[in-house]
C-alpha cells in the first residue's frame, strides 16, 4: 500500500521540485527536432506556392528548354541544371582524390602533432566566406586559367577539341568546378580524417600481422572499412557545391547556355538567382526563379537519396557497421 | 647492474632440450621514457604451445608483440636486445617477410569487413602465395585447421560479422593460418568468448602445434596449465620465471610465481 501511494505521489513531487528533467528534456528537444520537419517543410512549401505561376505556364517544359529570355516571358531550366551538374562533378572530380589523399596521409602517416596542426588549418580554410574564394578566383585563378591552363590544355588537346575546344576566357564551367574543388576540399579532408581514425587499430594490425605492408593495409583495409564515413564526405562536398553561390558567380561567366566545353562561360542554378532576383519583375519572371530553387532543392534531395541507397547496397555485404 | 639479471637464472631460459623455434636474449623494451620490459630472455621451443601469464600490464602481450614486430607501428617506442626465428634475428629481415611467417591473433576477435572467405584469402593474396594454388582449396584448409569448416562452408560469402564471436576469433586463427606460419602468436585469445568458445579454442591449439609452434599469452592460469607445454610468468616487466608447465603450477622455484599462483596476489 505505502509502495503504490509513493509511486503516485512521486510524479507530483517531482514537478514541484522541477527535478522532472527527464520530461523537461524530452519536451524540449523534441520540440527542436519537430523544428527540423517544420522548417524543411515549409521551405518546399513556400517553394512550390511561390512557383505556381511558372509551373502552370511551362509545365515539365520548363526542365527541358533551354530557353531563357525574360523579355518575351520564357523561362527554362536546362543550361542552370546542366552548369550546376557539370561544375560540382568537375570540383569533386579533383577535390576526392586530394581530399581522400590527404585525409589519408593525416589521419595514418602525419605525427599527430603536426597532423592536428594541419587539421586545424583545412578546418579554417572551411571556414572562409565563399566571397573571398571569389574574389581570389577573380584576381588570380581567371588570370592564370586564361593565360596559362587553358592555352596549356588546347596545345595538348587542340584548340578544336569537344572537351577543351573554343575561346579562353578564363572564366567558364572549369574555373568554377576549380574554385569549387578548393571549397569542397577542406569538407571531405576533414570527414574523410575522422572516418579514417575511427578505423579500429586492430583492423590494421590484422593486416600488418599477415605480412601486409602499411600502404596494403591502408588501401585494402582501412579505406574501405572507412569508405561509409569517406562517401559520406564526399556528399557533403557535393552539398556544398551544388548550392556554392556566390564563388561561382564571380567566375562561371554568366552564359545561359548549353556547352560541351569545359573551357566556355555557363551558368548555374544559384548563380542565377542570386544575380537575376533583384531585377525580376513581373508574374512569371520571380516564379521562374523560385521554380528553380525549387529544381535545385529536388536535385540536391535525389542526389542525396542515390547516396543513402549506394551506402545501403554497398553495405550489404560485409559491412563495417553489421 | 639492473636487479632483474640476477633474478633470472640462465637455466631458467630453456626449461627441455627440444628445438628452438624463437629465441629473446636480454630485450628491453620502451614506450617512450617508460620501459616495459627489462632484460628478458626467453626460448620458444618448437612445435610447443608456450603461455605467458602474470597480472595485468606485466608486459607479456608487450613481449609478444614484439615477436612479429607489431609493436614497432606504436609510436614511440624503442627495442633493445635482440630477439632471433630459427637462429636469425628478426629485426635484420624484412619486416612483412617476419610476419608472415610469425602469424598472430588478437585478443577481440578483428575479423575484416568482407566475406569469410575474403578474410581468408587476404593473407594469401598480399603475399603472393595464389599463384598456382586453388584459392577455395586454401579456404577450405584454413577453416578445417581452425574447427570452423562445418560451420562456415554453406556461408563462405556471408560477411564475417554474421558469425558469433568464437567462431569470427576462430576465423581470426584460420585466417593468421592461410599463410602457412611457422609460429602463432595468441594475444589473450579468449579474453572476449565464453567457456564454450574458450573450450573450443583451446582444443584447436593443442591440436595446431604439431604444424607450428604456438604461443599464448593468456590471464587465466587453468588455460596456460590445460594447454601449455612450458609456462612463463611476467611481473612487473620481467620474466620471473619460465619452465615446464608442471613445475610453474605444482613446485615453482620464485616465490613471486607461487604467490601469484597461489592467488595471493594479481
Amino acid at each position: 500500500m505505502s509502495t503504490s501511494a509513493a509511486a503516485v505521489a512521486k510524479p507530483k513531487l517531482a514537478s514541484k521540485r522541477l527535478v522532472g528533467g527527464d520530461q523537461v528534456a524530452q519536451v524540449f528537444t523534441c520540440f527542436f527536432a519537430v523544428l527540423i520537419l517544420a522548417v524543411t517543410a515549409f521551405l518546399v512549401y513556400e517553394l512550390w506556392i511561390s512557383s505556381s505561376p511558372s509551373k502552370e505556364r511551362f509545365g515539365f517544359g520548363f526542365l527541358t528548354s533551354r530557353l531563357w529570355n525574360p523579355v518575351t516571358d520564357q523561362y527554362g531550366a536546362l543550361p542552370y541544371i546542366y552548369g550546376t551538374v557539370l561544375t560540382s562533378f568537375l570540383a569533386l572530380v579533383i577535390a576526392v582524390p586530394l581530399g581522400v589523399g590527404a585525409a589519408i596521409y593525416l589521419s595514418e602517416l602525419a605525427l599527430p602533432k603536426w597532423s592536428n596542426a594541419l587539421t586545424f588549418l583545412v578546418e579554417l580554410l572551411a571556414a572562409v566566406p565563399s566571397v573571398i574564394f571569389g574574389l581570389l578566383a577573380i584576381f588570380t585563378l581567371v588570370p592564370i586559367m586564361r593565360d596559362y591552363v587553358q592555352p596549356g590544355l588546347q596545345k595538348v588537346f587542340g584548340n578544336e577539341s569537344f572537351l577543351f575546344g573554343g575561346p579562353t576566357f578564363g572564366v567558364g564551367y572549369l574555373t568554377a568546378g576549380l574554385i569549387l574543388a578548393v571549397m569542397t576540399f577542406p569538407f571531405i579532408i576533414s570527414v574523410s580524417r575522422e572516418a579514417l581514425m575511427a578505423v579500429p587499430r586492430e583492423q590494421r594490425e590484422a593486416a600488418l600481422a599477415l605480412g601486409a605492408t602499411q600502404w596494403e593495409s591502408t588501401w585494402q583495409i582501412v579505406l574501405p572499412y572507412a569508405k561509409l564515413g569517406i562517401l559520406g564526405s564526399v556528399f557533403l562536398g557535393l552539398a556544398r557545391a551544388l548550392g556554392e553561390t556566390m564563388a561561382v558567380t564571380m567566375v562561371i561567366g554568366n552564359d545561359p547556355g548549353i556547352h560541351a566545353s569545359l573551357l566556355s562561360p555557363g551558368y548555374t542554378i544559384a548563380s542565377v538567382i542570386a544575380n537575376e532576383f533583384s531585377e525580376a519583375g513581373g508574374k512569371y519572371y520571380p516564379s521562374a526563379l523560385v521554380e528553380l530553387g525549387l529544381v535545385l532543392f529536388a536535385l540536391t534531395m535525389i542526389i542525396n537519396g542515390v547516396a543513402q541507397l549506394l551506402i545501403v547496397l554497398t553495405t550489404k555485404k560485409g559491412s563495417a557497421k553489421a | 647492474m639492473d636487479p632483474s639479471s640476477l633474478q633470472q637464472s640462465p637455466t631458467a631460459a630453456t626449461p627441455q632440450a627440444a628445438p628452438i623455434k624463437m629465441r629473446a636474449s636480454n630485450v628491453n623494451f620502451y614506450y617512450g621514457k617508460f620501459q616495459a620490459l627489462h632484460n628478458i630472455s626467453l626460448d620458444i621451443a618448437t612445435n610447443k604451445v608456450t603461455a605467458m601469464i602474470g597480472p595485468s600490464g606485466c608486459g607479456k602481450s608487450t613481449f609478444l608483440r614484439n615477436l612479429n614486430r607489431i609493436n614497432e607501428t606504436l609510436r614511440d617506442t624503442r627495442i633493445e636486445g635482440e630477439i632471433t626465428l630459427d637462429g636469425e634475428d628478426i629485426l635484420d629481415k624484412d619486416v612483412t617477410e617476419i610476419r608472415r611467417r610469425i602469424g598472430m591473433v588478437f585478443q577481440r576477435p578483428n575479423p575484416f569487413p568482407k566475406s569469410i572467405f575474403e578474410n581468408i584469402i587476404y593473407g594469401p593474396k598480399i603475399n603472393g602465395m595464389l599463384k598456382g594454388r586453388n584459392a577455395a582449396e586454401i579456404v577450405e584448409k584454413s577453416l578445417r585447421r581452425a574447427a570452423l569448416w562445418d560451420e562456415a562452408k554453406d556461408k563462405l560469402h556471408e560477411s564475417a560479422y554474421a558469425l558469433s564471436g568464437g567462431q569470427q576469433q576462430r576465423l581470426c586463427i584460420a585466417r593468421a593460418l592461410a599463410v602457412d606460419p611457422e609460429v602463432l602468436l595468441l594475444d589473450e585469445p579468449c579474453s572476449a568468448l565464453d567457456p564454450i568458445a574458450t573450450a573450443k579454442i583451446e582444443d584447436l591449439l593443442v591440436g595446431l602445434k604439431d604444424q607450428c609452434t604456438i604461443v599464448i599469452v593468456t590471464h587465466n592460469m587453468q588455460q596456460a596449465a590445460r594447454v601449455a607445454d612450458t609456462t612463463g610468468f611476467f611481473l612487473l616487466g620481467k620474466l620471473i620465471e619460465h619452465d615446464k608447465t608442471d613445475v610453474i603450477f605444482k613446485n615453482p622455484s620464485k616465490r613471486e610465481t607461487e604467490d601469484y599462483i597461489t592467488g595471493r596476489f594479481g
